[in-house]
């Protein structure tokens, strides 16, 4: 009884997790803040729901000698491993490539990588777009 | 096989509608990392209903399924993230 309750919070801590994924994607002012939420929130709770089924293949195998309980446990260990070790590389792959590409973040001053200010005239987004634009056809 | 309408699908479609709030994003982003992002995003919610549908209706095999979607989609993602840099592969 106490299982099946410890399963339900903990799938209701992954969706709550997931849910505050999508709306930071759709909420959020530029790339690297959407790149925080939509990555390591959905971690943080694909870490809980694949969590409450490793429980349940447990309950499965302890309760009710299941031995299809024990694959579904392991398998999802597997999964879970698999979505640890890539999503924080992929993460960190696609905000270099954004900083390379040339995008700012939002409302930003001064851009401590490349060790040069970025100019108050180009705060907005389309002006940004624009004088990287000038820049890149200068050099 | 457990009968068809069972607890685990309102957690299915509670993530149906993260990844509905996902292709927003996708669809309407400005900059080209803004969709790799979401795209990035429904990768990974797609690979959590993968493994709550495989514990929903005990087939192992859809998170067989899902261990292979979430290489392949680390693979593609890492592919994009090197197009946009512009470098060589």
């Amino acid at each position: 009884m106490i299982f099946e309750i410890i399963i339900y919070i903990f799938m209701g801590i992954g969706v709550f997790f997931n849910a505050l994924a999508g709306v930071g994607l759709l909420r959020f002012p530029d790339v690297y803040t959407r790149l925080h939420a939509g990555t390591k929130c959905t971690t943080f709770g694909s870490i809980f729901v694949i969590g409450s089924v490793i429980l349940i293949g447990l309950k499965n195998w302890w309760f009710e000698n299941d031995l299809n309980g024990s694959v579904l446990a392991i398998h999802s260990i597997f999964a879970l491993i698999a979505i640890l070790l890539t999503n924080p590389v992929g993460a960190h792959a696609i905000a270099r490539a954004a900083h390379r590409s040339g995008v700012m973040p939002a409302l930003a001053v001064i851009d401590e990588l490349e060790k040069k200010p970025v100019k108050k005239s180009t705060r907005r987004k389309k002006e940004v777009k624009k004088a990287l634009n000038e820049e890149g056809g200068s050099t | 096989m457990m009968e068809f309408f069972n607890e685990y699908l309102i957690v299915l479609i509670a993530l149906l509608i993260c990844v509905i709030m996902s292709i927003l994003r996708v669809i309407f982003g400005p900059t080209v990392p803004d969709r790799v992002v979401g795209v990035d995003t429904i990768n990974t919610i797609v690979i959590v209903c993968m493994v709550v549908f495989g514990a929903a209706y005990e087939e192992v095999i859809y998170i067989d399924v899902a261990i292979v979607y979430a290489l392949l989609s680390f693979i593609s993602t890492l592919f994009i993230a090197k197009y946009l840099e512009g470098g060589e592969f």
